[in-house]
């Protein structure tokens, strides 16, 4: 089912005017706070109502000029990072809450399905105020879930969880998405670590306005959009076979342009994983070189250049089907003789890819 | 044992009568205003909330004076009822009633109000997403979360309704078995030489009342603030 936004809304002096298309997989929303993102999401949502645009889910329109669909006959799970659950009620009753307004055939077989999928078993009589951060955020996926919903909405799930909490939640949004049945999901967010490992497109928003959109892998790698995704946080994401697990926790991972050795891999041999490798850890060189520390390197070409942004140049690399980004110093680019089409092997530092930066 | 006699248990049987009446026909009325000052934007709210407060900070004689002026037999609205229903609320309990309510108003207001202010409306946006109505929002997740306020402002106007005198007295009067209550009766009594033993028996009475009222609006209050509290950690 496809969903089809435009949104136009003035707050104040606040002028949002974003349009995307989202089809099954996650589509995330990627800004910095202040860009329009939670404005965007509760106009989905139908919390608010936009001064101007378009919702449509498939051939069903939610909002446009002449109609708007309440929230509450929308369908659409939603997800917040405050995880709002019912203090009066137990888990058990915030997960069968909107069974009370939307009853639907099979609904113990699904309740008992999203109940193991989210770990929450032991939780079902608890008060919500007797859960911790992470507990609590499982509840409000589990309740959002059971709602059926159309379209699975989430806002910085993850952004109110220290980063050790983040990680044990991110399997279960893994997990969410791996469902076979799993609706379109837009994940708000500003952090890249997370939409590296989830999203399958991205959504740029700056100032109100969607700037960029297309699939991850696309826009992650893209020298272009690293201003807008920030220098830090720029980092392709590349998909990696598990071929091996060896000694000193170091993994080998087969990716289209080679062989990678990284540590922090759980994933069993033979699975699909991502790997988030940070801009700033390529090294570019123009002959294989030899004699060094890592033995991660991939031979690469040159897609494009980006300078002028800082003392940084990024470069967009094409490994194998896979596509890299790094970012070297300017100057670089002229020493190297750097070019389009230009042959050459970047080298990836093996410690410096972070454990949540590998997801499934 | 209770050391009333017939005319100290009318007054203590009618004040009960009418703090009950009063408390019951307040209740919805004060909850929609509480609603409407906590929650909705428009001109003159200012105005509707000082009109709220009003009976807190008059003399209640004038509360009661102007009572009489507008619901006695020859006034505006009392003309009108007595045409159309024939009701009078003049030297009437049904009028005690009403001074009951306009005195007690104020503090049932305040306190639902205050209740309502403490839900996080975040709160009723999760629950439109889960698909519920207005209505059923309100049902399942508002009303749950302020009603201890509620109680507790509806124990509050029972309290003040029961030791409402100023008003009362110049409204209605002091009518035994009609319209005396209680603190008009130990006002009687006390008006007679050698009434003081009636008097001592019913400020027992109205001090046990009073007591048991204040306990349980102070408990409910607690009980509202860790309903609260937990919705803000959630």
């Amino acid at each position: 089912m496809s969903l089809s936004v435009h949104i136009q809304h003035q707050l104040g002096a606040f002028q949002l005017d974003a349009q995307f298309e989202a089809n099954a997989g996650v589509t995330a929303i990627f800004g910095r706070s202040g860009a329009g993102k939670t404005t965007l999401i509760n106009a989905v949502a139908g919390l608010l109502k936009p001064d101007a645009g378009h919702v449509r889910l498939g051939t069903r329109t939610l909002f446009d000029a002449h109609s708007f669909v309440p929230a509450h006959k929308r369908n659409m799970g939603y997800v917040f990072q405050d995880a709002r659950l019912f203090p009066h009620l137990t888990v058990g009753q915030n997960l069968d809450y909107a069974a009370r307004f939307r009853p639907k055939p099979r609904a113990a077989n699904h309740r008992r399905e999203i109940i193991e999928l989210m770990g929450l078993e032991k939780l079902l009589t608890r008060a919500p105020i007797d859960l911790s951060g992470g507990e609590k955020q499982r509840v409000a996926l589990g309740r959002a879930l059971l709602s059926r919903p159309e379209v699975l909405l989430m806002d910085e799930p993850l952004a109110a969880l220290d980063s050790t909490r983040k990680d044990t939640i991110l399997p279960y949004l893994e997990r969410i998405k791996a469902q076979t049945d799993a609706p379109p999901i837009l994940y708000v967010s500003h952090a890249l670590d997370e939409i590296a490992r989830l999203a399958d497109h991205i959504v740029v928003l700056q100032n109100g306005a969607s700037v960029l959109n297309g699939p991850i892998f696309d826009v992650l790698s893209d020298p272009d959009a690293v201003p807008l995704l920030g220098v830090r946080q720029a980092g392709a994401v590349m998909m990696a076979q598990v071929e091996e697990h060896r000694a000193q926790g170091l993994s080998l991972l087969k990716v289209s342009a080679g062989m990678l050795s990284l540590p922090g891999v759980h994933a069993p041999v033979g699975s699909t994983v991502r790997l988030r490798i940070l801009a700033q850890d390529v090294i570019l060189s123009r002959t294989r070189p030899e004699g060094l520390s890592t033995a991660n390197i991939l031979p690469v070409t040159v897609r494009g250049i980006k300078t002028g942004i800082g003392p940084g140049a990024a470069i967009g690399l094409q490994a194998g089907t896979d596509k890299l980004i790094a970012r070297i110093p300017a100057p670089a680019v002229q020493s190297l003789q750097l070019a389009t089409g230009q042959d050459c092997y970047a080298l990836i530092n093996a410690t410096s890819v972070a454990p949540a930066s590998i997801g499934r | 044992m209770t050391g009333l006699d017939a005319a100290s248990w009318d007054a203590l049987r009618l004040s009960l009568l009418v703090s009950s009446v009063a408390t019951l026909c307040a209740l919805p009325l004060a909850l929609w205003v509480a609603w409407v000052l906590a929650r909705a934007r428009f001109r003159g709210k200012a105005v509707l909330s000082a009109l709220v407060h009003l009976p807190l900070v008059l003399p209640p004689v004038v509360t009661g004076y102007l009572l009489l002026l507008g619901f006695g037999r020859n006034g505006p609205i009392g003309e009108l009822l007595y045409s159309m229903f024939g009701v009078t609320l003049a030297f009437q309990w049904t009028g005690a009633v009403l001074a009951a309510v306009i005195m007690g108003f104020p503090l049932m207001v305040r306190a639902m109000r205050l209740a309502i202010e403490a839900v996080d409306p975040k709160l009723e946006d999760a629950a439109r997403t889960l698909g519920a109505p207005p209505l059923a929002v309100f049902a399942t997740v508002t009303l749950p979360l302020i009603a201890p306020g509620i109680l507790a402002g509806s124990v509050m106007g029972f309290a003040k309704a029961l030791g409402e005198f100023g008003a009362t007295i110049t409204f209605v009067a002091n009518i035994p078995g009609q319209t005396q209550t209680l603190p008009s009766a130990i006002y009687a009594f006390l008006q007679v030489p050698g009434g003081e033993g009636r008097a001592v028996a019913l400020v027992l009475w109205a001090c046990v009342i009073a007591f048991v009222a204040v306990a349980l609006s102070e408990w409910l209050g607690q009980k509202v603030a860790q309903r609260i509290k937990g919705g803000q950690n959630a």
